[in-house]
C-alpha cells in the first residue's frame, strides 16, 4: 500500500506541476501581446515583414536570413499548406499579422485573389522583372520562380522518338507502360486545367481516359515514386516537375531516367509558378512590397530557384547551370490564371476518368 | 479538509454535488466550439458537389473505408490483447523487455511508418527488388497500396492503444478470478477466453475505439499510399475544389458515423457491472519449452517489424543525409516538442479526471451523459479539418470579444487568441480528450463505490476522496493517459501547422515539411528525434506501472 501511495503523490505532483507550467505558459501567450502593443508605440523599432508561406522553410529561410543581413528589416513566416493558410486569413480578417502570403501553383494564388485575401500591387520593379503571364492581371499576386511539369522517360526501354507531347501518352502504344501522380496533387490538376483552357473540356477528357487506361499501377503519392517506378521497370514514363527529376539525379547520377520536352511543335511544356503577394490588411505593405521586389529582383532570383533547383521568373536571370544542363524548352504561355479559374472543372473531369 | 467537521445543508450539499457536472460541461462546450462551426457548414447549398460525389467516387470511399476500418480492427484487436495477456500473464524468455519494447511502435507516428513501408516495400523498393533479382522479374509481392497492406502499416503503430490498455486491465486484474475458474476446472485459455476477457473489455472497446478513431481520422497515411477513404473526399472538397462548407459537411457525417457507433458499443457493453479486487502480488504462468520459445519468437517478431524495421530504416536514411540538417535551431524543435506536450497532457488528464470524478460524485458508475459522449468526439475529425474548426471558433472570439475591447481602448485591431500558445493547447486538448478519458474511464468504471462510500463514512471530503481514495488506484490510468496524450500531442501536426505561434516549429512540422517535399531521406532526422522523445515516456510509464 506504501508504494501505491507514493505513486498517488507522484500522479497529483505531476498533475499539479503540469498545470502549473500550463498556466504559466498560457500566462506567456497573453503576454507576447504586451511588447508587440508597445511595439506599435515605439516607431524607433526594427520594422518586421511577416509571411505566411506554404513553400518550406528550407527554401525561403536562406533568402529572409539574406534580406535581413542586407536591410535590417526581421521576416517573420510560418508555413502550412495553402487551404488551411487562407483559412486563416480570411478568419483573422483586417487584425492578421501577414503582410504576404506565399504559396506554391497558380491554382492556390488565384484562389486567394478570388477570396478577396490581397491588395494590389503597383510596382514598377516587378512589372519589369516577373513576365506578364506569371503573374496576376489585377496586380494581386507576382510569379517568384518557374517549375516545368513534363515527361520523363527510361533511358534503357524508351527512345525520345517514341514520345512527342502529352495527348500522346494516351495512345494505345503506351498501354500498360505510363505511371503517374496522384490528381489529388494540384500540379497535375493544374495541368489539365491549361489543357481544357486550349484543348476544350471533351478533347482533355478523352487525353485523361487514355492515360488511365494505360496505367501500369496506381497512382502514386508523389513525383519522386512514380520515377522510381519508371526507374525500377515498372512502367517507361511518368510526368513530373521538374525539380523532382533534379533532386533524384543528385541522388543517384547514374539512374536510368532522361527528360523529355514535349509539344514543342504546338502549345509548348506546361509550366506553374511559385508566387506571392500582399495581403489586403497588410500591417506593413510598403516593407512587403520592397521584400517582394527584392525576392524578384536579379539579386535574389538566382538563389529562390536554385534552392529548389527551379527557373528564376526574371528574365534577366539564368538558371543553374545543373538546370540549364537538361536544355532549353518552348514553355506554353498561356496565362497561369487558367490554372485556378479551371481547376475545379479538372478535378471533376479526372473524377469523372476514374483518374485517382 | 473543515467540511469533515462541518454539518451541511441537504441544499447545500445538492449544489456541490451538482457542481460536478461542469468539468464535462466546460469540455463539451470546449469541444462543442468547433463542431458547432463545422455543423453551421449545412447552412449553404453545396448539392452540386455531393452530386459529383455521389456520381463519381463516394462508393468506393466507402467501401475502402469500411475494409480499412475492419482490417485495423480485426488486426489490433487480435494483435493487441495476444500480446498483453502474454506479457502480463506468462513467463517466458525475454519478457521484462518485450513487455516495454512492444509498446515502442507508438512512438512512431502513421504517416512516418507509411512512408517507410511503402519506401520499403512497394515495387521499386529494395525489398521487391532483392526478390525479383533472386526468383526473376516476373516476381510480384502483393501490392502495399491496397486495403490489407494499407491496414497492416497502420495497425503495425495503432495496435499499442489496445496492447497498453488491456494490458493495464489485465494487470490490475485480480489473480483470484482466473484461479477460482482453473480450480472449477477451466484450462487457462478457458479462463482467458471467460474471465479475464469480458473483464477487460472495457479497456479492449477503449484501446480499438482509439484506433479507429485515428484511421477514420487518418489523412497523412492514407495519402502517402494513396489509398483514398472517406477523409480523401473531404480533402478534395477543400483543396480540389477550394470548398470548405462543403468538407465540413462531409466531416459532420464521418462525426455522426463516430457517434452512432460509440453509442452502440456503450449499449452493447450493457448495464453490467464488472468490479475488481485490487491488485494483488501475482505468480505468472510459467511458459515451458516450445510454448515458451513460440511465445518469444511472436513477441520478437511483431517488435522487430513494427519497431526494429522502420527506425532501422530511419537510421539509414539518416547516415545518408550525414546530419547535414542538424543546426543549433534542433534544440527549439526538440524544446517546442515536448513543451507543448507536457502542457497539454497535463492540462486534457487534469479535464478528463475531473470530468470522470464529476461522473462518480454525481452516482454514474458507468460514466456515460450527452456532455461526456459530445466531449469524446474531438478525435474522429480529420485533423486538418478540427483545427480549422478550432481555429474559426478561435478567430470569432477574437472578433466578439478582443476586438471590441481593444477599439475601446483605441489599439489598432490584432488578434490575441489565434496564433496563440493557449489556443494551441487548448486545440490539442479539444482533439485529444477522448484519449485522456479512456484509460481514466476504465480504471474508474473497474473501481467498486464503496471505497468512496468507506471512505465517506468514515467522514473523508469529496477532495480527500479524490486525493487519497481515488488517485492512489487510479494511478496506472492516469499514467496511461498522460504518456498517451503526451505522445499523441507530440507526434500532431495538422493543428501544430495552423495554430502554432511565430517560430514555435516543432519536430512535427520538420517532418511534414520534408515529406511533402518528397525528402524521405532529410524527414529521417525529426522522425527518429520524435521517435526518442516518445520513447522516453513510455519507458517511464511502464516502469512505474511495474514498480
Amino acid at each position: 500500500m506504501a508504494l501505491v501511495n507514493v505513486h498517488g503523490k507522484l500522479v497529483s505532483a505531476a498533475l499539479i506541476g503540469g498545470v502549473c507550467i500550463g498556466l504559466s505558459a498560457c500566462g506567456d501567450g497573453g503576454g507576447a501581446e504586451q511588447p508587440a502593443a508597445q511595439q506599435a508605440k515605439a516607431p524607433e523599432q526594427k520594422p518586421v515583414v511577416t509571411v505566411y508561406s506554404s513553400r518550406k522553410e528550407h527554401l525561403i529561410k536562406p533568402l529572409f536570413d539574406r534580406y535581413q543581413q542586407n536591410t535590417g528589416v526581421e521576416v517573420r513566416y510560418i508555413t502550412d499548406k495553402a487551404g488551411p493558410l487562407m483559412e486563416r486569413l480570411l478568419a483573422e480578417g483586417e487584425s492578421t499579422p501577414a503582410d504576404i502570403f506565399m504559396t506554391v501553383d497558380a491554382g492556390n494564388l488565384w484562389q486567394a485573389s478570388q477570396k478577396g485575401l490581397f491588395a494590389p500591387t503597383q510596382s514598377e520593379a516587378l512589372e519589369r522583372d516577373v513576365p506578364a503571364h506569371l503573374q496576376a492581371a489585377n496586380n494581386d499576386w507576382f510569379g517568384l520562380s518557374v517549375r516545368a511539369r513534363t515527361i520523363v522517360y527510361a533511358t534503357d526501354r524508351v527512345q525520345p522518338s517514341d514520345l512527342s507531347s502529352y495527348e500522346q501518352l494516351a495512345d494505345d502504344s503506351w498501354k500498360g507502360r505510363l505511371c503517374l501522380r496522384t490528381s489529388k496533387k494540384v500540379y497535375n490538376q493544374s495541368l489539365v486545367a491549361t489543357m481544357i483552357k486550349t484543348l476544350g473540356e471533351e478533347a482533355a477528357e478523352g487525353i485523361v481516359k487514355g492515360w488511365v487506361a494505360n496505367l501500369a499501377t496506381e497512382p502514386f503519392s508523389n513525383d519522386t515514386k512514380a520515377m522510381e517506378a519508371v526507374a525500377a521497370g515498372q512502367c517507361d514514363a511518368t510526368i513530373v516537375n521538374t525539380y523532382y527529376f533534379g533532386r533524384l539525379k543528385k541522388k543517384q547520377p547514374d539512374i536510368g531516367l532522361a527528360l523529355f520536352w514535349p509539344n514543342q511543335d504546338g502549345r509548348g511544356v506546361h509550366v506553374n509558378i511559385s508566387g506571392a503577394g500582399i495581403t489586403k490588411y497588410a500591417k506593413a505593405p510598403a516593407e512587403a512590397q520592397k521584400l517582394l521586389e527584392w525576392l524578384a529582383s536579379s539579386e535574389a532570383q538566382g538563389q529562390f530557384a536554385e534552392l529548389n533547383q527551379e527557373y528564376p521568373v526574371n528574365p534577366a536571370v539564368a538558371p543553374s547551370a545543373e538546370v540549364q544542363a537538361w536544355g532549353e524548352f518552348k514553355a506554353d504561355l498561356v496565362n497561369v490564371e487558367a490554372a485556378g479559374s479551371l481547376q475545379a472543372a479538372a478535378v471533376k473531369l479526372m473524377d469523372r476518368a476514374a483518374y485517382r | 479538509m473543515t467540511d469533515i467537521a462541518m454539518p451541511q445543508s441537504p441544499r447545500l450539499l445538492f449544489l456541490r454535488r451538482h457542481l460536478w457536472r461542469l468539468p464535462a460541461w466546460f469540455a463539451a462546450a470546449l469541444v462543442l466550439m468547433p463542431l458547432a462551426v463545422i455543423t453551421l457548414s449545412w447552412g449553404s447549398d453545396q448539392t452540386d458537389i455531393w452530386a459529383h460525389l455521389i456520381e463519381t467516387q463516394l462508393g468506393l470511399l466507402l467501401g475502402n473505408t469500411f475494409k480499412l476500418c475492419l482490417g485495423v480492427g480485426l488486426i489490433t484487436i487480435s494483435l493487441g490483447v495476444s500480446l498483453a495477456w502474454l506479457t502480463s500473464v506468462c513467463e517466458f524468455p525475454g519478457r521484462r523487455w518485450l513487455d516495454w519494447g512492444l509498446m515502442l511502435p507508438l512512438a512512431i507516428p502513421t504517416y512516418v511508418v507509411a512512408f517507410v513501408a511503402l519506401g520499403l516495400f512497394d515495387f521499386s523498393g529494395p525489398v521487391q527488388s532483392a526478390l525479383r533479382d533472386l526468383f526473376g522479374q516476373d516476381f510480384r509481392l502483393p501490392n502495399i497500396r491496397s486495403a490489407p497492406g494499407v491496414a497492416l502499416v497502420m495497425s503495425s503503430v495503432l495496435y499499442p492503444y489496445v496492447y497498453m490498455l488491456s494490458r493495464s486491465a489485465f494487470l490490475s486484474q485480480g489473480r483470484g478470478l482466473v484461479d477460482a475458474a482453473r480450480t472449477l476446472g477451466r484450462t487457462p485459455w478457458q479462463a482467458l477466453w471467460q474471465v479475464a476477457l469480458p473483464m477487460a473489455r472495457p479497456a479492449i472497446a477503449a484501446g480499438v475505439a482509439l484506433a479507429l478513431m485515428e484511421t477514420l481520422a487518418d489523412f497523412g497515411a492514407v495519402a502517402v499510399f494513396n489509398y483514398d477513404t472517406f477523409t480523401t473526399a473531404i480533402y478534395k472538397s477543400w483543396f480540389g475544389f477550394f470548398n470548405l462548407p462543403a468538407a465540413a459537411q462531409l466531416a459532420s457525417v464521418l462525426l455522426l458515423f463516430v457517434a452512432l457507433a460509440l453509442f452502440a458499443e456503450q449499449r452493447a457493453r450493457g448495464g453490467g457491472r464488472l468490479y475488481q479486487a485490487p491488485k494483488r502480488e501475482r505468480e505468472r504462468f510459467k511458459l515451458r519449452g516450445a510454448k515458451a520459445w513460440v511465445a518469444s519468437a511472436y513477441c520478437g517478431l511483431v517488435f522487430v517489424l513494427a519497431f526494429v524495421i522502420p527506425v532501422g530504416q530511419l537510421l539509414l536514411w539518416l547516415l545518408e543525409t550525414q546530419l547535414s540538417d542538424l543546426d543549433g535551431r534542433y534544440w527549439d524543435l526538440i524544446i517546442h516538442t515536448f513543451a507543448l506536450g507536457c502542457m497539454a497532457a497535463a492540462l486534457t488528464v487534469s479535464l478528463a479526471l475531473a470530468v470522470s470524478f464529476g461522473q462518480r460524485q454525481l452516482g454514474r458508475v458507468q460514466l456515460k451523459g450527452t456532455a461526456m459522449r459530445i466531449a469524446g468526439l474531438g478525435y474522429a475529425l480529420p485533423g486538418t479539418v478540427l483545427a480549422v474548426g478550432i481555429m474559426l471558433s478561435f478567430a470569432k472570439l477574437d472578433a466578439w470579444l478582443i476586438a471590441p475591447l481593444r477599439s475601446l481602448m483605441e489599439l489598432p485591431p490584432k488578434q490575441i487568441l489565434v496564433g496563440s500558445l493557449l489556443a494551441l493547447v487548448l486545440a490539442y486538448c479539444v482533439r485529444f480528450f477522448t484519449v485522456a478519458l479512456g484509460p481514466i474511464q476504465s480504471s474508474f468504471e473497474r473501481l467498486k463505490p464503496s471505497y468512496q462510500e468507506a471512505a465517506q463514512s468514515l467522514g473523508a471530503g469529496q477532495w480527500r476522496v479524490l486525493l487519497r481514495v481515488y488517485l492512489p488506484m487510479l494511478s496506472p490510468g492516469l499514467f496511461s493517459a498522460l504518456l498517451l496524450v503526451l505522445v499523441d500531442v507530440m507526434k500532431e501536426m495538422p493543428a501544430t501547422l495552423l495554430l502554432r505561434p511565430f517560430a514555435w516549429d516543432t519536430l512535427a512540422v520538420r517532418v511534414y515539411e520534408m515529406t511533402s517535399e518528397g525528402e524521405w531521406e532529410r524527414a529521417a532526422l525529426p522522425a527518429l528525434t520524435l521517435v526518442l522523445l516518445s520513447i522516453f515516456p513510455v519507458v517511464l510509464m511502464i516502469r512505474r506501472s511495474r514498480a
